[in-house]
């Protein structure tokens, strides 16, 4: 194994289950997610020269958001765009956690599914700005990084995503006790 | 209708502004009911999003498509075949001609001691290719485990029948490192016996075979997961896990205070 793979091994693949993460709140469906972490891996591998001592993770994130958005336009140009509602119900049912988790009851894992629902609805830029920040927490100015917009707009897109999933879920608590009544 | 020091208040939560904007937010805060019900919502929706969302990890096996994909690269194109500067993809951000020269010596010089550091326990390690295998191996479905258990008087002497070895077992859950099982992997010419921990979402191997006398090799990362090798009377150890060094090294040190008490 050669000094580049050697650092890029240290440094980048770290981040990878951040890229992941990332990649499938990005796409609709698992698959899709899988190959844009891989070919973000390898874009990244490429231009990893590139990267000074500036931030791996912003950076990998970067590439993420990129690859996700050159197969979004590809599938767009073969006229095939499956709509989010379908992919919704598998695509939350395959979020759980890949670890076993003996406490989680099935209970929680309906919250759960509520909730990737409820997250997945939000519109996509909304969506990216409140996981950058609430799952991997990264600061403003590194969602601006990112993103790739001005820090103002990321704080007015954290503040809508915010209200918006805290409104919907209400809603749905709501819907959810008049349905036991 | 939101409060105009909505986006301020968002800003002092998200740890964004600085001691003096701070004092000024909570003053605030203190008499805006509508900041206050904003920042017990800002809380809720963290908390709900980080417990659910935050435990979800590359699947194994895309991972280790992803690292062949890199072995495949990295064949490909021998480092040393590449031109330097000109050509090498485009950066993070546009670097000056001098940074790019200055950088590119520096790095030369760099990769020349790391790459002596790096490479010479690398390419002798066969151990370490067995760890990383076995490792990865484990996190396929239903190969993690062979005795679940999270006591250790279950799993020690099961140990006895199934491996070679007799390492050193116990249960740290107080710690936050909770025994959930043991397992035999053909590893270095004999059955190691593998202690298996959870450690918040992650899972560590720690592995443990006969010791052979010759050196261990370093720790390090190897397909984005850390090895941490130590030797204790005269058995060898491997911790293997995706957590962070810190989180390792506790379980470590645990596991070595407890061979030292005997």
């Amino acid at each position: 194994m050669d000094e580049k793979r050697a650092r890029f091994e240290a440094q980048v693949l770290p981040h990878l289950d951040a890229a992941y993460r990332f990649a499938r709140w990005l796409s609709h469906a698992p698959g899709d997610a899988d190959d844009v972490v891989q070919e973000a891996v390898l874009r990244a591998f490429r231009g990893f020269d590139g990267l000074r001592g500036s931030d791996a993770k912003a950076w990998l994130l970067a590439i993420v958001k990129n690859c996700h958005s050159t197969a979004l336009k590809q599938r767009q140009r073969r006229a095939f765009v499956p709509l989010p509602e379908e992919d919704d119900a598998h695509d939350g049912h395959a979020m759980t956690a890949a670890t076993p988790d003996p406490e989680n009851d099935t209970i929680r894992r309906d919250e759960q599914r509520m909730l990737e629902r409820l997250i997945a609805a939000l519109p996509d830029e909304h969506r990216t700005v409140l996981m950058l920040r609430e799952i991997e927490e990264m600061d403003y100015r590194q969602i601006a990084l990112v993103t790739n917009v001005p820090i103002g707009t990321v704080m007015s897109r954290l503040a809508r995503s915010r209200a918006a999933l805290k409104a919907r879920w209400l809603r749905e608590a709501e819907g959810a006790t008049r349905a036991v009544r | 209708m939101p409060c105009a020091e909505s986006l301020r208040v968002q800003a002092y939560f998200d740890a964004e502004v600085d001691a003096v904007s701070a004092a000024d937010i909570e003053r605030h805060v203190e008499h805006c009911t509508e900041c206050r019900a904003l920042l017990r919502d800002l809380e809720q929706v963290r908390t709900a999003l980080r417990h659910d969302s935050a435990y979800l990890r590359t699947p194994p096996a895309l991972r280790a498509r992803i690292m062949q994909a890199l072995d495949e690269e990295t064949a490909a194109i021998p480092a040393a075949a590449l031109p330097q500067g000109g050509s090498s993809p485009r950066g993070w951000r546009p670097r000056s001609f001098w940074a790019g020269a200055f950088g590119g010596a520096c790095g030369t010089a760099l990769a020349a001691s790391l790459g002596f550091f790096l490479l010479a326990p690398r390419l002798g390690s066969p151990l370490l290719d067995e760890l990383v295998n076995a490792h990865v191996r484990s996190l396929m479905p239903a190969h993690l485990i062979d005795v679940v258990s999270t006591d250790r008087h279950t799993v020690k002497p099961w140990f006895a029948e199934h491996a070679d070895v007799s390492p050193v077992v116990a249960d740290f859950e107080a710690q936050g490192y909770r025994l959930i099982g043991g397992r035999a992997d053909y590893l270095d010419r004999q059955r190691s016996a593998v202690v298996v921990y959870q450690h918040g979402a992650h899972v560590i191997n720690v592995f443990s075979w006969a010791g052979t006398g010759r050196p261990l090799p370093p720790d390090t990362i190897r397909n984005g997961y850390r090895f941490v090798f130590w030797r204790s009377g005269n058995l060898e150890y491997c911790a293997v896990s995706d957590t962070g060094r810190d989180e390792l090294q506790g379980l470590v040190r645990l596991l070595q205070d407890l061979a030292a008490r005997g």
